[in-house]
């Protein structure tokens, strides 16, 4: 790595990253599948499709960049692997059917995996070969996560664990193959005290899946039943007991950088205004009025390509990213939906068309629909609001 | 990649800032109001600081900096709502003077490094380039009062001297600004830049004046925010602060994200402007509007949400608050609206998608 850590600001990419970069380029240009030709990852055949894609990328090495090289990685830094997103989003690569495991469960498990958990879990997420689900929420616990009654006692031969309970809305949880969640040890302890971190196996004894047909259609998430399922204790991340502050080093991930690189709205608002070009053409009276929602929704995509970029060297010179995750997620979440409502409001009559196909053939009414979870999954946006304000205002709790 | 200020620029943003918390309270704004200067013994310190002839080049004794040094300077500035025309002489007149090395631009700009000189510069419509707006001739900030203005016309850009001028005052919300019009004749001697050169230069101001002026928007931002959150801390109903309370806190929250993603981009633009290659270009310009845009709409989303959280009080005289408001408002305004801005983007864009399909 190359990063300028001192001198004069400087916003240019050093040539080895610009080496990196073609290099990146070059090689999703030979293999990335054509845009939108993978079917949705959330039908069986659209999952294995995506999973192939997986495999392809971590056969060069190009599944999980930032991660060190003995797991399957290249070992590059922040700025690097945000070079790497902003060429896979320009090429309109798949999207990443292993992103639970790669961006969620990853960093918490480099920070508090044992070396066996490490070599055994991190090869296999990064080939694709096992695709992870997360078990956060329940029924009863969704933004007050801390509400958690899924339960786990000791196995009758001391050797781990007997997990119950029920998580729901689970991603991608109709067709992973393991799952890690938060489930109560202690069940005395209130609150954020008493949980324990696990990964557990989808075909263990004792789990039951049933997918959950999203807004649109299919089977984006599932709830997950656990009846006395038996997760042994090399399956216990972090400490028994320390399952929160474990857990909160994943929502941090989930918010804050590494989960949604500027790449996927900078690349959706160049299409936006290509959109709009085209429109400007067709019907310029509709394309007018749509114009102020356009031009924000193209400042609003580059202002978090510039924050992101802003926090990543503050980051790489020794910084942490704390409250400011919930600034930002919220943020990216509101740009997402700016970018296709805006789409949508050029499209105007044409907008509710799918084709016949589904959701999916039009993909601006896919965006939106995406687009649509932002603001609720990861924390509601509301919760994030009351973070701001609390942390970064220090106004005081309720 | 480096995107971050040096601990040189860092430091000298603290101390100005120290000095401004000293000499620019919110009594000072309210004497300001009442009797608005342009040079004041605040200006002087600022000039002894350095601050002043921030832009001027060394051998006219400024520090000959550049925009990106002086955005941190202009923030603090901002936060404190100075009155003096820290935008008008620093951050435009002085590297408008110093591109044109002829002797009457060294004379200006050695005076403004020793402080002796305010200036006035004749807004550029950010959309057209061109001088004024198309719904008619824009009344000049910090004209009332100025030393030096930077005026435009069919002959080019020229440096006129208080004498030259006869300035109207026009009454602002916020008397700080010193709004005038001005009626002068534009003669050989006081030009400094025509043709080409002319253009090119009100193109730059158009930039460069979108992003000093979002910069101090950002500072005005951030005190309006600190200012209400305080006082939610402070202000019990119900028995208790009322920033306990969910829907007082999505409000400051709300505010509180528009600026933090505004600064980066004011920063970044900041960057682009002192690029050989960037400013004036069609990137650097989007740079500059998106900068402009984002700052405006961040300090005027402060600004009602802070009057909001204060309720009545908040709309008093007597409050403080109002002081940051009507610069903020004013500012948010003046070299070009957000709406204004995101039209220049837009234009931008399809003007480049065009180019580069033919």
């Amino acid at each position: 790595m190359n990063n300028t850590t001192d001198g004069a600001m400087d916003l240019r990419f050093t040539p080895a990253q610009e080496e990196f970069r073609a290099e990146a380029r070059h090689w999703l240009a030979a293999n990335s599948p054509a845009p939108g030709s993978l079917p949705s990852l959330d039908t069986p055949h659209g999952f294995e499709a995506h999973r192939a894609w997986e495999q392809t990328m971590f056969a060069d090495r190009w599944s999980v960049v930032s991660w060190p090289e003995e797991f399957g990685g290249r070992d590059v830094g922040i700025l690097e692997w945000l070079i790497f997103e902003e060429e896979y989003w320009r090429i309109q690569a798949p999207v990443r059917v292993s992103q639970n495991g790669v961006f969620l469960l990853a960093p918490t498990m480099f920070e508090f995996g044992t070396d066996a958990q490490k070599a055994r879990f991190l090869p296999p997420m990064a080939s694709g070969e096992e695709i992870w689900c997360q078990g956060w929420s329940e029924p009863d616990a969704g933004s007050d996560l801390a509400g958690i009654r899924s339960r786990a006692e000791r196995a009758p031969d001391d050797d781990g664990w007997l997990l119950t309970g029920q998580k729901t809305w689970a991603s991608r949880g109709a067709y992973a193959e393991w799952c890690f969640g938060l489930f109560r040890t202690d069940p005395d302890a209130q609150r954020h005290r008493g949980l324990t971190y696990f990964l557990m196996a989808m075909d263990s004894p004792g789990v039951t899946v049933r997918p959950i047909p999203q807004i649109d259609g299919e089977p984006g998430f599932a709830e997950i039943f656990f009846d006395s399922v038996f997760v042994p204790d090399s399956q216990v991340l972090g400490g028994v007991g320390q399952g929160w502050s474990v857990a909160m080093a994943t929502a941090g991930s989930e918010r804050g950088l590494s989960l949604r690189s500027p790449a996927r709205y900078t690349e959706a608002v160049s299409r936006l205004v290509s959109l709009y070009a085209e429109r400007l053409d067709r019907d310029p009276a509709r394309a007018a009025r749509s114009a102020d929602a356009v031009a924000q929704a193209w400042m609003d995509a580059e202002a978090y390509r510039l924050n992101t970029y802003w926090t990543a060297c503050r980051v790489l010179a020794g910084g942490t990213v704390g409250p400011e995750a919930s600034a930002n997620k919220i943020h990216w979440s509101e740009t997402d939906l700016a970018i296709y409502r805006a789409a949508l409001g050029l499209l105007g009559p044409e907008a509710e068309l799918t084709g016949g196909g589904g959701v999916a053939g039009n993909p601006w009414l896919d965006g939106f629909l995406f687009a649509l979870a932002g603001p609720i999954y990861a924390g509601t946006n509301e919760i994030q609001r009351n973070v701001v304000a609390e942390r970064l205002l220090g106004l005081p709790r309720a | 990649m480096r995107f971050a200020f040096t601990e040189q620029q860092t430091e000298f943003r603290d101390a100005v800032r120290q000095v401004l918390t000293k000499v620019c309270t919110p009594d000072a704004l309210r004497a300001a109001f009442d009797t608005p200067a342009a040079r004041t013994e605040r200006w002087t310190t600022l000039a002894e600081m350095g601050v002043v002839g921030l832009t001027v080049p060394e051998p006219q004794g400024g520090l000959g900096l550049d925009l990106l040094d002086l955005v941190p300077l202009l923030e603090e500035a901002g936060r404190s709502a100075l009155p003096e025309p820290l935008i008008e002489t620093t951050a435009l007149a002085a590297p408008l003077l110093a591109a044109f090395e002829s002797g009457q631009a060294v004379d200006w700009l050695e005076r403004i490094a020793s402080g002796e000189v305010t200036a006035a510069v004749a807004p550029v419509d950010v959309i057209s380039r061109s001088v004024g707006s198309t719904a008619g001739e824009a009344a000049v900030p910090a004209a009332v009062g100025a030393d030096l203005y930077i005026l435009s016309s069919a002959s080019g850009v020229h440096a006129v001297p208080s004498t030259d001028v006869t300035v109207t005052p026009v009454p602002s919300l916020d008397p700080t600004r010193r709004l005038g019009t001005i009626d002068w004749e534009p003669t050989t001697t006081t030009l400094i830049a025509s043709g080409e050169d002319a253009r090119e230069a009100l193109a730059h101001l158009a930039d460069r004046a979108s992003v000093a002026t979002a910069a101090e928007l950002l500072g005005l931002a951030d005190r309006m925010i600190s200012i209400a959150a305080a006082y939610a801390k402070e202000r019990n109903q119900f028995g208790k602060p009322i920033g306990s309370f969910q829907a007082v806190k999505h409000l400051l929250a709300g505010a509180q994200v528009k600026l933090e993603f505004a600064r980066p981009a004011v920063y970044g633009a900041a960057w682009s402007l002192g690029q050989v290659e960037l400013a004036g270009s069609p990137s650097g310009s989007r740079g500059a509007s998106l900068a402009k845009a984002y700052a405006s709409d961040a300090a005027t989303e402060a600004a009602r949400v802070s009057l909001q959280v204060h309720g009545a009080i908040g709309y008093t005289w007597e409050c403080d608050l109002h002081l940051y408001l009507k610069r903020a408002w004013a500012l948010a305004e003046s070299w070009g609206s957000s709406a204004d801005h995101r039209s220049r983007i837009l234009a931008s864009l399809v003007d480049e998608l065009h180019q580069t399909q033919s």
